[in-house]
């Protein structure tokens, strides 16, 4: 299939052809500008991050989102990110098994994707697929990252609507964590609220005070707080309100499109940072040097050729 | 042997029909993840129409089956069947678990491209996986 085809095809909501669209974009950011580029720009599309600790939900919650908002006809695509292994720089992708029973739906995509070793819990093509799903013609765009606390305030800068995962009982962990990640949140999760309902409040106490005393929330949002079980279906519509509130909010005092700038933000900077590691291994590859040796042999031929066509003159 | 960035293959590995035998699909799993592969799992009791769905979605470059119940004969018969049904039968298809070997050859030639059975090194699979991966990854041109 060439390439005008695959754009063809995936505007009329082929699922073949969007997968394999969304390939050109994980190959390589000229790829993804290239896709990115092909489709029509769209509005409206709401972008929902949702991050949080490891092993939280994340996962299971989405899949009960899913399940609502394609119910009510919303065309819905998940960008799962997971984290690649420093070591072997492979991957287990395992968010979709939490939501491989909406594979058939022809209302939900679900793609994986891995960081590859980019730090911050975001990768670059998971980034550019978010608008290239919102083009296709997606009304909710779900991205989950990978729950590492600090870093993972990049998520802030790409969602629309921010949804941070918790569990009950942390305690004073909680505190931790609040410098990071749990700062960010336009909505908080306690999930697994059929563990611990004693431990769930005290969670929702603390957070509550958080955010009477100012610490938590943003230019005119008040934090929502929902406790959920994402297994036992509870509290999922409430979480959906939340949501759906804040989508009016940010729709009503015009911030919807900051979501989308800070998105190209950070693809150039996720580009520069991709283009170096790509170079350092090919460096790598070719010379046999390590990483070290691969960059200071990198900076020797950026220099050699900055000294070259400042001084050859080949116009 | 490491895979580098460009080449970097995804594989799909999925459990069909009723079967909780998982021990296998999931060392199978680690050991591709370990030999630098991006593996997406289905987890247990998946139909055909899953496993193509999610295949056709996540764009995987193998796909690799692990059946242990029995019903091997029908699930992959129909498995091959959507793939060509979608236009997704450019994607190399393996097979892995307690299949008898008078089966064997009925089901390659179904268009499946290898049967492992139990006992199989885990290198020998991580190899024709990848040999797989990148032959098809070279036809696809990019
Ligand atoms: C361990 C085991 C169990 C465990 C499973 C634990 C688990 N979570 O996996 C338990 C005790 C739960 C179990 C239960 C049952 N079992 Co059982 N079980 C076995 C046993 C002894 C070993 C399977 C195993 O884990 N092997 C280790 C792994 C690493 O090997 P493997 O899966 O074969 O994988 C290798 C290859 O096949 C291949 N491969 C496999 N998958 C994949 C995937 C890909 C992508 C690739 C590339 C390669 C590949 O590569 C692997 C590495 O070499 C087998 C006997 C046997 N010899 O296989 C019976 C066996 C599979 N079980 C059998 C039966 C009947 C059952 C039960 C129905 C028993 C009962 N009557 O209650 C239940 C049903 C469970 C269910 N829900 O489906 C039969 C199946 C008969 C058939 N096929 O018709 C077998 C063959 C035993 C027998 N000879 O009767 N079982
Ligand atoms: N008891 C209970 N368990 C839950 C609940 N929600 C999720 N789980 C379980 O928690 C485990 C992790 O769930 P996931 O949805 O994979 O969590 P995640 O946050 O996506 O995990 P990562 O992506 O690995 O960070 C699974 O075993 C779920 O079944 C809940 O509300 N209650
Ligand atoms: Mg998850």
């Amino acid at each position: 299939m060439d390439y005008s085809r695959l754009i063809e095809k995936a505007l009329k909501g082929d699922r073949l052809a969007t997968g394999r669209l969304l390939s050109i974009v994980e190959r390589d950011p000229r790829g993804a500008s290239m896709v990115l580029e092909s489709l029509p720009e769209r509005e409206g599309y709401h972008v929902i991050g949702v991050t949080g600790i490891a092993g939280s939900g994340k996962s299971t919650l989405l899949s009960r989102l899913l399940t609502h908002y394609a119910d009510k006809g919303y065309r819905c695509a998940v960008v799962a990110i997971d984290p690649s292994s420093a070591y072997s720089r492979g991957a287990l992708l395992g968010d979709r098994i939490r939501m491989q029973m909406h594979a058939t739906n022809p209302n939900i995509f679900i793609r994986s994707v891995s960081t590859r070793g980019l730090k911050g819990g975001l990768s670059f093509a998971g980034v550019a697929m978010i608008d290239v799903f919102g083009r296709l013609g997606y009304d909710k765009v779900f991205i989950e990252s990978i729950g590492v606390g600090q870093a993972d305030v990049d998520i802030m800068r790409i969602a629309d609507t921010i949804v941070v995962v918790t569990v009950p009982g942390l305690g004073d962990d909680i505190q931790a964590l609040k410098a990071g990640v749990m700062e960010i949140g336009d909505i908080y999760v306690i999930n697994k609220v059929d563990k611990d309902r004693e431990g769930a409040n005290k969670t929702m106490e603390y957070l509550l005070f958080a955010i009477e005393a100012g610490e938590l929330g943003h230019r005119g949002w008040r934090p929502r707080i929902v406790k959920t079980s994402a297994v036992l279906d509870e509290g999922i519509d409430e979480l959906i309100d939340a949501i759906e509130e804040h989508y009016r909010f940010i729709l009503g005092t015009g911030r919807y499109g900051s979501g989308r700038e800070r998105r190209r933000e950070i693809l150039v900077r996720l580009l520069a940072e991709k283009m170096l590691i790509d170079a350092l291994e090919s460096i790598e590859i070719e010379t046999g040097k390590d990483l070290y040796e691969g960059a200071l042999e990198l900076l020797r031929r950026v220099t050699a050729r900055y000294v070259d066509t400042t001084g050859g003159g080949e116009a | 042997m490491t895979i580098t960035e460009t080449e970097r293959i995804k594989v799909l590995v999925a459990k069909l029909g009723l079967d909780g035998h998982d021990r296998g699909a999931k060392v199978v799993a680690r050991a591709l993840r370990d030999a630098g592969f991006e593996v997406i799992y289905t987890g247990i009791r998946q139909t055909p129409e899953q496993v193509v769905e999610a295949a056709i979605q996540e764009d995987v470059d193998v796909i690799g089956v692990s059946i242990l119940s029995g019903a091997h004969m029908t699930l992959m018969k129909r498995l091959m069947e959507l793939l060509r049904e979608y236009g997704a039968d450019d994607i190399p298809v393996f097979l892995g678990g307690t299949i008898p070997v008078p089966d064997i050859e009925p089901i390659k030639r179904m268009g499946v491209r290898e049967v492992f059975l139990p006992g199989t090194s885990l290198r020998e699979i991580v190899e024709m996986i990848r040999q797989a991966g990148l032959e098809r990854r070279k036809r696809r041109g990019w």
